[in-house]
């Protein structure tokens, strides 16, 4: 039976080392323990929630870069393009300048031949002016040697504006 | 792995043959001796004592100090060394020498009074410190008398070897007990851990503990995340020290209580007084903390009128709850925590029991029971953290229970039965809408 009745001593004894060990642990132990097993706990799940962002974040980058590179690619492609043109334009620019030198050039080589050849006209008239006029005198005076010869071409002459 | 089954074996072969070598040199002496004292040595081993066994040294004691009240108010603290003495006696034929431990009287002498004490040899208080008054020739023949008439029970008389007679007095006892000292060495391991870890937290700021320190902080974090904060919920910091101090304080002193020597050994939480304490803790914290709400459920319950009014059956029954709830807090943890040390103890005394049937037997039963009790006391490892947790869940229950407040209860009520009120809601505004109709038809 003595299991069975609490011995006071004992009882008295452990109300003070309870009473004494829970004022020593509530005070400097367990909310320090509770305290930082907290903030550990808030520290880790900040962690992951850092860590997902950082990652979302490196990902949007990689996409924005992957973005940048398209662009760039495409610029490029649109400026090689640009060049292309460029180049072509230039080109026809310079035929068409070349061309229209050369028909310039043409023409006025065209216009000089044309007026050495108009110069060579009247002069070679003026020259077949002057040979036929010089063959007609001669024809004439070896005509017109003969007074009758003279006399009928008088005559002639002379019909025609009586006909008239 | 075979190699330790093999050391396994071979140390089981050493305990068989042990006792052989034992009863074969005390045989003889054996059969001399007393039957052996089964009960005694049980209750000896769940039971206080005023000194420490020196480990593996029956009769060598570690002395504490006894504080005690003497019947005329005055304080005395001395050695509980001073109580008993090493008798040797010696078997006359076989030579063999036997230390006792016998209990002797203290005597004080104070302000010019003698005062004596000694450990009671019998009688209600066996084996406690008593003073003793010593009788005169008057008193002595009443003594005699009743103890004649109490048919040998001598209850509060101590006879010495001499004829005369004492009266027995038991002071007010404050010793420094066996289970004092254990009670002090637990609440001291308990700081030391809580500190200890307090300490590393202060040194490396937020990093994990690792080893020992993990594992306390993983049962730390174990009783106060899963088992306090599920329950009490929002209340969680006003209670989370007291019922974390109980829980570690409960295991340790189961733990101790399982070392079988010197720094453990004491059957502390199969000790009704230390439940007890333990309990009124609980009964303390919930009725103090008690809500209005929870009073009211204990005087005007939320049961038909029949059940409270003309006789108040529920409210006997709620009050008698307040009492029941830390009683069996108390009893679950010193039945289960004493039921433990008494198979662990009965297990080991059978090897001195079969002792007396030969060699052979005593050998089976030495390996049979050392099996058993180291199977027992793993067993009463798991059960010293499944009490401590089963305290500390009730009482963390039992409190959350008290500091309930009234609209969190209704608001629970409310969510039983949503569809009823919703239908309800909606027969009266049909009716009412009905009623209406009716009355602008009769003015019509």
């Amino acid at each position: 039976m003595e299991l069975f009745t609490p011995d006071f001593g004992l009882v008295f004894w452990m109300f003070v080392a309870f009473i004494l060990l829970f004022l020593v642990l509530a005070k400097w132990g367990w909310p320090v323990i509770i305290k930082m097993m907290d903030s550990r706990a808030a520290t880790i799940d900040q962690g992951v929630e850092d860590a997902k962002q950082a990652k979302e974040q490196l990902d949007n980058a990689r996409e924005e870069a992957k973005k940048y590179v398209v662009e760039a690619q495409a610029r490029q492609a649109e400026m090689l393009r640009d060049a292309a043109r460029m180049k072509t334009e230039i080109i026809e620019q310079a035929k068409n300048e070349a061309a229209d030198a050369a028909r310039k050039e043409m023409e006025a080589a065209k216009a000089a031949i044309e007026q050495a050849r108009k110069e060579a006209e009247l002069q070679f008239r003026n020259e077949v002016g002057k040979f036929s006029i010089d063959i007609a005198e001669k024809m004439v005076r070896t005509q017109m040697k003969s007074d009758k010869a003279q006399t009928e071409l008088v005559n002639k002459l002379l019909d025609e504006i009586e006909k008239n | 792995m075979s190699k330790r089954i093999s050391i396994l074996a071979m140390l089981l072969a050493f305990l068989a043959a042990f006792p052989f070598s034992m009863s074969a040199s005390g045989n003889d002496d054996h059969n001399e001796n007393e039957n052996l004292d089964v009960k005694e040595i049980i209750f000896e081993h769940l039971g206080d004592g005023y000194g420490w066994e020196v480990p593996f040294a029956h009769v060598y004691r570690i002395p504490l100090p006894v504080i005690v009240k003497a019947e005329d108010g005055k304080w005395f603290c001395f050695s509980s060394g001073d109580l008993t003495e090493i008798e040797v006696t010696e078997n006359k034929e076989t030579g063999k020498i036997k230390k006792h431990l016998v209990p002797v009287m203290k005597t004080i002498e104070k302000d010019g009074k003698t005062y004596r004490f000694m450990l009671a040899h019998e009688g209600s208080h066996k084996d406690k410190v008593v003073e003793l008054f010593p009788l005169n020739a008057e008193e002595t023949q009443k003594a005699k008398e009743e103890i004649a008439n109490d048919n040998g029970k001598v209850a509060e008389y101590i006879i010495e070897e001499d004829g005369t007679y004492y009266r027995e007095y038991r002071p007010l006892d404050l010793s420094i007990t066996k289970n004092v000292a254990a009670l002090f060495i637990s609440a001291l391991l308990v700081t030391a851990m809580v500190m200890g870890l307090v300490r590393y937290y202060r040194r490396r700021g937020l990093r994990a503990p690792r080893k020992g320190m993990g594992f306390f902080e993983m049962l730390v974090s174990f009783v106060y995340y899963d088992t306090i904060k599920s329950t009490l919920g929002e209340n969680t910091k006003k209670f989370a020290p007291y019922l974390l101090t109980c829980f570690f304080f409960i295991l340790t002193m189961n733990l101790v209580g399982l070392i079988v020597i010197f720094p453990g050994g004491a059957n502390l939480t199969g000790n009704i007084a230390v439940t007890l304490v333990l309990a009124f803790m609980t009964f303390v914290v919930t009725n103090i903390f008690g809500t209005k709400h929870y009073w009211k459920e204990i005087f005007w319950p939320d049961v038909p009128l029949f059940l409270k009014f003309p006789l108040p059956i529920m409210q006997v029954i709620e009050v008698f709850g307040i009492f029941t709830k830390p009683a069996a807090l108390c009893v679950r943890l010193f039945a289960n925590m004493m039921g433990g040390h008494i198979i662990v103890i009965t297990l080991t005394l059978l090897i001195f029991i079969f002792a007396a049937f030969g060699t052979g037997v005593a050998g089976g039963a030495t390996v049979v029971s050392v099996l058993f009790s180291i199977f027992m006391l793993l067993l009463d490892v798991l059960v010293s953290f499944i009490q401590a947790y089963v305290f500390t869940l009730l009482s963390a229950l039992f409190i959350s229970m008290a500091v309930v407040k009234e609209h969190e209860h209704e608001a629970k009520e409310d969510e039983t039965y949503p569809q009823l009120e919703r239908r309800d809601r909606q027969e009266i505004a049909e009716e009412k809408s009905a009623m209406k109709k009716l009355a602008n038809e009769m003015d019509a």
